[in-house]
């Protein structure tokens, strides 16, 4: 079957008084029906950019360059404003990292997520929208909906409220959900809250999940299939177990390596992959993890390596995968 | 809320109380008095006024026969203009600067939030530049030379406007331009930079995210939290613009509070210089209480218990 979100070579840049910012640089991946893809990567990998260019959310600085999205098919990036706000909500809704900041202080949280009904389906009446909100808190288990419609985000916890998020996500039963970074700004136990009622939503409603974090472990809570983003540019795709039982790239390998392990040694210490991401308004020609990378070669440096297909329905960005590397010092042959 | 409002009223009393006495203590620390001139008066007739009006009574007795007078709205009489009382000259003239201020006002509200919002919605381009560049006059040139420019091109070249008096609604015109000019600009920049802050905020990403129009994500979630810091400022401003400005009563010759105000200090007129001042205060000081209201009203994480 089609995936619901193919997107393909996509380049997405700020304009800034300093200079073009590249901050997405020819981004392909596919979405399954169903499914749950992670997007992860460090901050300015170019993954919250890559979530926003679909939704066409970039603001006044940014441009879609070049690419294709297709939503079921169907091409986005030519679509005008009108259009996408069809989309936006309807077809493809989005939560946003930090609960705290993301709903408006001044209008009952009710009507927020009533909005979204307003909005997309005009037929319905004021009291079947308040119907339909209070059935949704009680999908996102929120306790005593029918008194919560009146009350405003400063009387709710942050779990509440990303909880209030993710139902005005879902209120139109949209296609594709992107996640970006929804449990970063939460306590940990929240977090599990959160990531649980994601995934019992996602089989109760059979949507498709885009989830962008920068959290492995999170990832492995939720997703089928993980791109490892850096420097605006996809370094490695695999499904959940491939990326975590047997990495390909060299920054995925980091990656791993900087996340404490429970059956580890204690007295070891976590590794962290040394130096900070590359400049994006003057983008390395080669590799960008290159100047971080300790495998790194002549030709890292100086040319973009290409994808390699390291297996079944994988790939990694990685001259050191080429066929024509040489044997020694390859650490992944 | 009942308990509120009754602390509130006490506070305001107070802060009242607390001006009087500041004012009544400075005005009597400057040297001289409301008799002293360039023409001598007479030792006889000199303790004779200062005898009339108990200004011999010890400084402590003056106050409180004063503030016991304030208490059932006396303001006592002017030293000054024989008698005349101080209700008398607010009388005349807060009716004047009252229906000039409230004009301005309105007038000041109409331009500048639509001027702000505007700016921000265009930001950088060139109408931003141009509503940016007049508040920047507005705000830089006193409203005295503002308002002899005016005159000079719309009453005195093109004979438009009248040149003073306000018998007809076009002698308003000018005498409102000139007013309200700063609190125009100052409000337009303000509107602006908030509209701004806040369109840069997460929950309107969220809601531009839901796929509503832009118009309903400006007026519907924009709008009214960019209008907090606008509020807060508006309470000051109401006050200033309904009580008057000397300058521009005096240059346009109408009869409101500001020259009385004026007249009194440069005169000394003890009892004119306190309860103008008190009057003024309290005008303030209820106007900022209305702001608070108002903000409970657009802003429900303020609850006052």
């Amino acid at each position: 079957m089609e995936p619901i979100l193919q997107v393909r070579d996509l380049h997405t840049s700020f304009l800034t008084s300093n200079g073009e910012v590249q901050a997405v640089r020819g981004v392909s991946f596919d979405v399954e029906r169903g499914k749950t893809l992670g997007i992860v990567g460090e901050s300015g990998s170019g993954k919250s950019v890559t979530s926003l260019s679909i939704l066409k959310l970039l603001g006044s600085t940014g441009k879609i360059r070049a690419g294709s999205i297709k939503l079921d098919g169907e091409e986005l990036t030519g679509k005008s404003r009108k259009e996408m706000r069809s989309i936006r909500g309807g077809r493809i809704a989005m939560i946003f990292q930090d609960p705290m900041t993301s709903l408006n202080p001044l209008i009952p949280l009710g009507d927020q997520v009533g909005e979204m009904l307003w909005e997309h389906k005009k037929e319905m009446s004021k009291e079947k929208r308040d119907e339909k909100v209070i059935e949704l808190f009680r999908m996102v288990r929120i306790p005593e909906p029918e008194k919560r419609l009146k009350a405003y985000p400063h009387e709710f916890s942050g779990g509440m409220r990303q909880r209030v998020m993710i139902a005005m996500a879902l209120a139109c039963r949209p296609e594709l959900l992107i996640a970006d970074e929804p449990t970063t700004a939460l306590d940990v136990s929240i977090q599990d809250q959160i990531l649980k009622l994601m995934r019992s939503l996602q089989q109760e409603m059979g949507m498709s999940i885009m989830f962008i974090t920068h959290d492995l472990g999170v990832v492995a809570e939720l997703a089928d299939r993980v791109a490892v983003m850096y420097g605006g540019l996809i370094m490695e795709e695999a499904d959940i177990y491939s990326i975590f039982q047997n990495p390909m790239h060299p920054y995925t390998i980091g990656l791993l390596a900087s996340i404490p392990d429970m059956n580890q040694d204690k007295s070891k210490r976590l590794v962290p992959i040394p130096g900070s991401p590359p400049d994006m308004i003057r983008p390395p020609k080669g590799c960008p993890f290159a100047p971080r990378c300790q495998y790194a070669m002549r030709i890292c440096a100086n040319e973009m390596p290409p994808y390699v297909k390291t297996g079944e329905n994988r790939r990694s960005m990685c001259w050191l995968l080429d066929p024509e590397a040489p044997e020694t010092g390859n650490p992944f042959r | 809320m009942t308990k509120f409002l009754l602390k509130r009223l006490g506070m305001m009393l107070l802060t009242l109380f607390l001006i009087t006495l500041l004012t009544f203590i400075l005005m009597h620390s400057v040297p001289g008095g409301p008799f002293t001139g360039e023409k001598q008066v007479s030792k006889a007739v000199l303790d004779a006024l200062n005898e009339k009006y108990k200004l011999n009574d010890p400084l402590w007795k003056q106050f409180f026969d004063y503030v016991g007078g304030l208490l059932r709205f006396d303001l006592g009489p002017s030293f000054k203009y024989q008698g005349k009382t101080v209700n008398d000259f607010i009388e005349n003239g807060f009716p004047y600067s009252a229906k000039l201020g409230g004009i301005t006002l309105i007038f000041v509200l109409l331009a500048s939030i639509p001027m702000g919002i505007i700016s921000a919605l265009k930001n950088g381009k060139w109408q931003d530049m141009l509503l940016m560049a007049i508040a920047t006059i507005g705000v830089t040139i006193p409203s005295f030379v503002i308002a002899t420019g005016l005159i000079y091109i719309f009453s005195f070249k093109l004979s438009w406007t009248p040149v003073y008096g306000v018998d007809s609604w076009k002698g308003y015109i000018l005498p409102v331009i000139a007013m309200g000019g700063y609190s125009v600009s100052f409000l337009a920049r303000l509107m602006r930079s908030s509209l701004l802050d806040v369109m840069g905020q997460d929950y309107i990403r969220t809601a531009r995210a839901k796929g509503i129009s832009e118009t309903r994500v400006i007026f519907k979630h924009a709008l009214r939290n960019a209008l907090i810091p606008v509020v807060t400022v508006l309470g000051p401003t109401v006050a200033n613009l309904l009580t008057g400005s000397f300058v521009i009563e005096k240059i346009f010759a109408i009869p409101g509070m500001g020259g009385y105000f004026v007249n009194s200090v440069t005169q000394r007129d003890y009892t004119t210089i306190v309860g103008m001042t008190v009057f003024y205060a309290a005008f303030l000081i209820a106007m900022v209480f209305i702001v608070d209201i108002f903000y409970c009203l657009i802003d429900p994480r303020i609850r006052y218990d």
